[in-house]
């Protein structure tokens, strides 16, 4: 076990749409220890900021952790734009977090959006650990769709809704947790990863049903190792560092307005980054016309 | 000693101390009594020659006063900075007594300085002896440890969670004390020691303390982690936009350069109007940085009054100089929000001082029916800090009830070969205390690895009954290094 392993190169990069990408990464040890449910933060940069990022598969042999991104800020896309296969990443530390819990018997395993990526590695140890493993996917539309034949790999059911109607059930990933429960009574647990609105309509429907349903949550953070506190959540009424006394919780006691007004923290800076870094772009790309 | 205008140094981060010229470093070492109990030596926590070292400068030998500094500590121009030097060695100088005590460690600073500048490094021919060492954390206790490893002939790897080494000496302290190329000359020091920073390596999740000594090899293990985990008094409105620990703050400024946003991409987030709400060393840094970030006003809450206030005397001093509004007796009771998810005021109330509590400072009570508004948009909490849970989660290394890391006099732990020292077992505490921690647990680590060469003071002291006990018999304590 060698500790000089870390180069930070990106092996493979895939693009599922104009906004979102996969980006598969070497680090050898970090392969080694990652177990679902947990994170790393990257710094595509010396200047970059630490941004945390659910480990969307790893590959002990290759060595590798999977990541997929959404490019919605300035870090994302400049991501998008700079990580290409054979690049490096500044730094890339984890894992991160408590890893998933994998005792329930029969799972719904629910991804929304870019929230898919960090489930699947749930969907497949569930199934490995013997459970019944159904999936329910959603996307906004067909184009969007990404991992459909990994997931079929894995779930004995596999339910994709799209918002449109484009492909599967029309409708919210809620509908195919509705579908997934009116067929089987006994399931004993919900995970759900994606957008803190999503996940939260998911609590809400299984509440009243009283199946167990774990969220993963992704705040604000900076160390990712319990220092800064900026990724506190209301979880129950008591507060939790996300980084490291989660990132999963019962989804029933997570105070999910608390979450999204908290996501909203720095909205005027990242508006600010944002802009400038676009003209920037613009500028350098008026120049290499010229 | 020159000190920047409080009206010029809070428009940057320049350093405040100026620091000292060749003349007045030499004119202030003609002050010591070189008096003969030398009660400054018993007043450091590591035990720093200080006449000797005082005596070189008098002599302009300053190369020979640096090498009398290395014999016991590792950066002198760090620890010149940040040692509260008025309760440890200036507190006790003979000449104290009747006038200003030597500036002791303004001299060290001085000579710290000079060693930078000049390139000065204890150059000593190492003997490796095979031996593999980890340490956990590359703060002032990590690094201290490593140092006195690296010179006993050990293979020493540092590992950091940061990007960076050097922990709270990164991202705590901010750059008007201790500017980060003074951190960075005196880890390349270390470097050129032959210790390899393996930064990016969060310990216990990437490998845990126990694969340390199977799969990767190592021999003794030394914990250096801190106390870095912020405490919040559960107040109403702590959830709200706007309420950050000094923790976040600082490394915000300080390691991510959240200073120079959006040159460099992580934001800072601050207001116009702070308060912050503790008064020690990390609230100065913590008020000072804010103003120096375009805070317009910013306010000091405290529960206890000035005297009690746990600050160095220079830190304060420096922040009434640059006109941070102190709000004493004054207890924060609710955060108010904007309506917007973001902060609009602090609801306090008067104290007043009553009998002394457990801690020997009298106890603040409130004043009934005296609550009052402090207009805000910015709360930062700095009243402390608390063990990281990380080691705990991840390894059977016993925790006292706190959840810091049982030690033993010794600092050795309840893992056979694996030792703990600064913060993550005593609590917070100085940058000294952890460096003398570092060395103290360095000389318990070579007495278990059967070390005997060159060593440092604390190892006149004879091997004490032990909470857990050196396992020597499995170690083969005869493992001498050959001359």
């Amino acid at each position: 076990m060698s500790v000089d392993d870390a180069t930070y190169e990106i092996v493979r990069r895939e693009d599922f749409s104009d906004v979102t990408y996969l980006l598969e990464v070497r680090v050898p040890l970090l392969a080694l220890a990652a177990q679902p449910g947990q994170f790393v933060i990257v710094m595509s940069h010396a200047e970059g900021e630490r941004i945390p990022l659910t480990i969307a598969d790893f590959d002990r042999e290759a060595g590798t952790i999977t990541l997929v991104v959404q490019a919605v800020g300035k870090t994302t896309k400049e991501m998008q734009r700079d990580l290409v296969a054979g690049s490096h990443l500044y730094a890339v530390v984890g894992p991160m977090g408590e890893p998933s819990h994998l005792d329930a018997k029969k799972v719904v395993c629910v991804g929304g959006g870019l929230g898919v990526a960090p489930v699947y590695p749930q969907a497949r140890a569930f199934k490995e650990a013997g459970a019944y493993v159904i999936g329910v996917i959603g996307f906004r539309n067909k184009d969007l769709v990404f991992w459909e034949d990994k997931f079929r790999a894995v779930c004995d059911e596999f339910i994709i809704c799209s918002d449109d109607g484009s492909v599967g059930i029309k409708g919210l990933v809620t509908k195919g947790i509705e579908q997934a429960v009116a067929e089987h009574t006994d399931i004993d647990r919900v995970i759900a990863i994606g957008p803190p609105i999503m996940m939260k309509a998911c609590a809400d429907l299984t509440r009243p049903l009283e199946i167990q349903t774990i969220v993963s949550l992704n705040p604000i953070m900076i160390d990712g190792t319990g220092m800064c506190g900026g990724c506190r959540v209301k979880v129950g009424g008591t507060t939790k560092f996300a980084c490291v006394d989660g990132p999963e919780f019962d989804g029933h006691q997570v105070d999910f307005d608390d979450l999204m007004s908290r996501l909203r923290r720095f909205r005027g800076d990242e508006q600010i980054a944002l802009e400038r870094w676009q003209r920037s772009c613009a500028a350098s790309s008026a120049t290499a016309a010229d | 000693m020159q000190e920047r205008a409080p009206e010029e140094r809070i428009r940057g981060f320049m350093e405040v101390a100026c620091g000292y010229t060749p003349d007045e470093a030499i004119r202030e070492s003609e002050r010591c009594l070189f008096c003969p109990d030398q009660p400054c030596v018993r007043g450091c926590p590591v035990g720093i020659d200080i006449p000797g070292f005082i005596q070189l400068i008098g002599e302009k030998d300053f190369r020979g006063a640096f090498d009398v500094l290395s014999d016991t500590t590792l950066l002198p121009a760090v620890c010149g900075r940040v040692c509260p030097q008025e309760t440890q060695c200036e507190e006790v100088c003979t000449i104290g007594d009747t006038l200003e005590p030597v500036a002791i460690g303004r001299l060290e600073r001085w000579v710290g300085d000079m060693a930078i500048a000049e390139g000065w490094a204890t150059s000593q021919d190492i003997e490796p002896n095979g031996l593999k060492v980890a340490i956990v954390g590359s703060g002032p206790a990590g690094t201290a440890c490593a140092a006195d490893m690296a010179k006993a002939g050990c293979a020493v790897t540092v590992f950091e969670a940061f990007q960076q080494p050097g922990g709270v000496l990164r991202y705590g302290i901010p750059d008007f004390r201790l500017p980060n190329e003074v951190v960075d000359a005196e880890i390349a020091k270390l470097a050129r020691l032959g210790i390899t920073f393996r930064c990016n390596a969060l310990v216990g999740r990437l490998f845990t303390i126990e694969q340390l000594f199977g799969e990767m090899g190592f021999d003794a293990v030394f914990i250096g982690t801190g106390a870095g985990t912020p405490t919040f008094t559960d107040i109403p409105g702590e959830s709200l936009n706007g309420v950050v620990s000094a923790n976040e703050l600082l490394t915000r400024s300080n390691l991510m350069r959240a200073r120079d946003f959006p040159g460099h991409d992580t934001p800072l987030g601050i207001g116009k109007r702070v308060a912050v709400i503790g008064a020690g060393n990390t609230a100065m840094d913590a008020m000072r940085s804010c103003l120096r970030l375009g805070a317009e006003t910013v306010m000091c809450v405290y529960r206890r009054s000035r005297v009690e206030a746990p600050a160095r005397a220079e830190e304060l001093h420096h922040a009434e100089q640059e006109g941070i509004d102190f709000r004493w007796l004054t207890e924060p009771v609710a955060i108010l929000d904007d309506g917007k998810g973001g902060v609009r005021a602090l609801k306090v109330r008067r104290m007043e001082l009553g009998e002394p509590d457990a801690s020997g400072r009298r106890r603040p009570v409130p004043v009934p029916g005296s609550e009052t508004e402090i207009e805000c948009d910015t709360v930062v909490f700095a009243i402390g800090t608390n063990a990281n849970a990380i080691l705990g989660q991840t390894s059977r290394i016993e925790l006292d009830p706190r959840g810091y890391i049982k030690a033993d006099a010794d600092l050795a732990t309840s893992i056979d070969g694996v030792f703990a020292g600064g913060d993550i077992v005593t609590g917070a505490a100085t940058v000294i205390e952890a460096m003398g921690a570092g060395r103290k647990a360095a000389a318990s680590m070579k007495r278990y690895l059967g070390l005997t060469a060159g060593d440092a003071p604390y190892d006149s002291e004879p091997l004490d009954a032990t909470l857990f006990g050196f396992a020597s018999h499995q170690r083969g304590f005869a493992r001498v290094v050959a001359a």
